[in-house]
């Protein structure tokens, strides 16, 4: 400052003075001795921790971080040198300036870290010093772990899913959307049960997490219930193990619905009569007959929750006798719709007798004469719905078609190997109670759920396809294929198979 | 020769007591050890008085003087002043002067001829100090500290200053002074000089915490190992001798 003023300033020469202690020559500083005198009368690290025991879990190489949290590290990581220095008392004496890893054999179960420290000594001097910490490993198996080798299979929280219909077809697809988002993946045990399928887990966090990913994808009931396993009353610590019942909406897609009075009144004069055309979590209703469109959030559904009048296995095949479209093509809700006129005849009845219905249907502009088509057959169904009745001066119609048939087309195609795949869940299945006719009765139906695939875009569009290795494309298959429809190859995805037998083949090649 | 000791359990002797060429002041402590020291030291040469200054043990910190005059705060009492002019040698004046700076040991660092200021004192401060103590006023820092009478200790042979004193403010300080002066520490490295100790011509006394190291500059730039009290009336004699035969 006195050099800006432009003052005169003396040179201050530094001078040396006697160290105290051995009478050396020396700069003067704060405690006005050498760094070996003042190294030798006073060492920073005294009361310092030099043997420290660590705790550290062998099955899952973990640290214990006291009081109860486990930290994963590696040997020689920062995680770990950060643990370690973390572990020392009394290191607000000092400041640390530096912090290494000294190696040592992993097997010696020693940690050692070199570490640099600063203090202020006698009036001022600051002192520096290294010293080494040895950290003694002490093994104990973390709890996670140690419930995992007294029984792998306990669990915490069980979410029990279930839809009370007679298929699986909603579990398929459920299993495949599990699989896409990764949703079981702290599932310690899957279970198929009677109309649904239960789900294990370790930690209540994990099935609760589960039973919201549910929720997104399904319109679903749920409640919560635990029950006391064990308690200790001293340290106010209670065991439990939760139970979550979760219920999906019976409605399916494809089901013929009446709807209930109120409900049809609340959505603007709907319906009655409608047909499922989408679930998510939410249920897309169409009226077959004005090409409207509703949706019913799982909230709004479980209030009325109402039953289908007809589901997808009553379905019943038509052959398309003539069709005249009333109205032009239209998009409804992403979805393309035509009205038309229709007359079909029963493929049962046709050629026996000469009953032929002329009807309504919104898949004009998929259905050409000479077609075949699924739909349910309302003349002659014997329904016994409560909400039929309530309905005063309802006509039925004969017949309401659901879906263009390739069964015919199909007829060709049996038994040959698709070219894509899918993945399954590791599902348990009870052997005491499963039948022979149960497992064709399944095996239809997750072939009837394959080709619900190769259909409908829509519903592929949220889960994984893989590409089939075993598959030979067949030069007869390119020309008798016709219009049936297909998953094109660009949607398929490689399936990731890391096996010994063919890392030996690509180093050979 | 210098010699160290403990003021009750404290090594900054120079605190406690006040040395000069014609007296000596000591604390009134709860032991006689301290006094004893002086006085099995200093008895046959010059007075050694127990006394307090306005009411205090801190007396070599609130003090100033030379063989000439001793200098008193403000704050001293009449008894207290009465008592110091019983004691003293009669051509030592005592005087009690009107100065906010009332610790004049911390303020005023002297020998017999010349003395160093805090440079905040009164002008007639200043001019008692010249009066009184019979030396030349020069109103200095050592090391970038006021407190002079704290941080260097003198006598007519030899000065001790603040290690940290640089070699041009050494320079300075002994062509002002003309006595050698070195940058040392008291009581194993403090740098408070004047309270770690008190000297005079032939004798000096250490707090107890003071290294064989320190103790041996001390002796040398002080010149103590000759130093004994009738060393200058020897030197004397033999020239006045010298002359007469």
């Amino acid at each position: 400052m006195a050099e800006e003023a432009g003052m005169f300033t003396v040179q201050q020469t530094v001078g040396s003075v006697l160290c105290c202690k051995c009478g050396i020559p020396m700069a003067p500083n704060a405690a006005n001795m050498c760094v070996k005198c003042l190294r030798s009368e006073v060492d920073i690290t005294e009361g310092l921790q030099k043997h420290v025991i660590i705790i550290h879990c062998p099955e899952c190489d973990t640290y214990l971080q006291p009081p109860r949290t486990w930290i994963k590290a590696q040997l020689e990581s920062k995680e770990l040198l950060t643990f370690c220095v973390k572990r020392l008392k009394n290191m607000n004496r000092v400041r640390l300036v530096h912090a290494e890893f000294v190696w040592t054999e992993p097997h010696s179960k020693r940690i050692k870290v070199r570490l640099r420290v600063q203090k202020e000594v006698l009036n001022g001097a600051i002192l520096e010093q290294t010293y080494v910490v040895e950290y003694v490993q002490q093994e104990q198996m973390c709890e996670p772990c140690s419930r995992v080798q007294a029984n792998p299979d306990q669990w915490v929280a069980a979410v029990q899913l279930r839809q009370h219909v007679s298929h699986r077809r909603t579990f398929f697809y459920l299993e495949q959307l599990i699989l896409k988002h990764d949703a079981a993946a702290h599932a310690i045990k899957i279970k198929q049960m009677d109309q649904g399928i239960d789900f294990f887990f370790a930690n209540r966090s994990h099935g609760v997490k589960f039973v919201e990913f549910i929720g997104k994808v399904a319109p679903v009931k749920s409640r919560s219930d635990k029950q006391l396993v064990s308690q200790d009353t001293k340290s106010n610590n209670y065991n439990y193990k939760y139970t979550f019942s979760v219920e999906i909406s019976p409605i399916c897609r494809e089901d013929l619905i009446c709807l209930p009075p109120k409900v049809a009144v609340s959505l603007g004069n709907f319906g009655p009569l409608v047909i499922c055309s989408k679930v998510t979590n939410s249920i897309a209703l169409l009226d077959p007959f004005t090409l409207r469109q509703c949706f019913l959030d799982a909230d709004q559904y479980w209030r009325t929750s109402f039953k289908s009048l007809l589901s997808s296995r009553q379905l019943v095949e038509y052959i398309v006798l003539d069709v005249e479209l009333v109205s032009s093509e239209v998009n409804i809700g992403g979805s393309r719709y035509g009205l038309a006129d229709a007359q079909v005849a029963r493929v049962s009845d046709f050629g026996k007798n000469d009953l032929i219905f002329s009807i309504r249907t919104h898949l004009g502009h998929l259905l050409s004469p000479g077609d075949y088509a699924l739909g349910y057959h309302l003349y002659s169904a014997n329904t016994n719905d409560m909400e039929l009745d309530k309905h005063k001066g309802l006509v039925l119609p004969e017949v309401i078609l659901i879906k263009k048939s390739y069964e015919e087309k199909r007829q060709r195609k049996r038994n040959k190997p698709r070219s894509w795949k899918l993945k399954s869940l590791n599902i348990e299945v009870d052997e005491t109670r499963n039948r022979a006719d149960d497992e064709e009765k399944v095996n239809n139906e997750y072939e009837e759920f394959l080709r619900d695939l190769e259909e409908n875009p829509d519903i592929r569009f949220n889960i994984s396809l893989y590409r089939n290795k075993d598959y030979q494309p067949s030069e007869v298959a390119s020309v008798t294929d016709g219009d049936v429809p297909s998953i094109p190859l660009e949607e398929l995805l490689a399936d990731l198979d890391l096996s010994d037998e063919e890392m030996v083949d690509t180093e050979r090649a | 020769m210098a010699t160290r000791l403990q003021f009750e359990n404290s090594c900054e002797v120079g605190v406690f007591s006040k040395l000069t060429n014609a007296y000596c002041l000591v604390a009134i402590g709860g032991s006689e050890n301290f006094y004893s020291t002086f006085e099995t030291d200093l008895a046959d040469v010059i007075p050694v008085v127990k006394t307090s200054i306005a009411g205090t043990r801190i007396i070599g910190r609130l003090c100033a003087g030379n063989k000439n005059g001793l200098l008193l705060p403000h704050n001293t009492t009449d008894q207290e002043l009465q008592h110091l002019r019983n004691s003293l040698p009669d051509q030592v004046v005592v005087q009690r002067i009107e100065e906010r700076l009332s610790a004049l040991g911390n303020g005023i660092a002297c020998n017999d001829h010349v003395a160093l200021t805090h440079t905040d004192l009164d002008k007639e401060t200043e001019e008692i100090i010249a009066d009184v103590l019979g030396v030349e006023v020069f109103r200095q820092t050592i090391a970038g500290n006021i407190l002079v009478g704290s941080y260097c200790a003198f006598s007519n042979r030899g000065g001790l200053v603040h290690p940290h004193t640089s070699i041009e403010d050494l320079d300075e300080l002994s062509t002002l002074l003309q006595v050698p002066l070195v940058a040392g520490t008291v009581n194993r490295g403090s740098e408070v000089i004047a309270a770690g100790m008190t000297v005079n011509d032939w004798t000096a006394f250490c707090g107890s915490d003071t290294t064989a190291t320190e103790l041996s500059v001390i002796e040398s730039v002080f010149k103590l190992r000759e130093a004994q009290p009738s060393a200058i009336v020897d030197e004397m004699r033999k020239s006045l001798i010298d002359s007469y035969v």
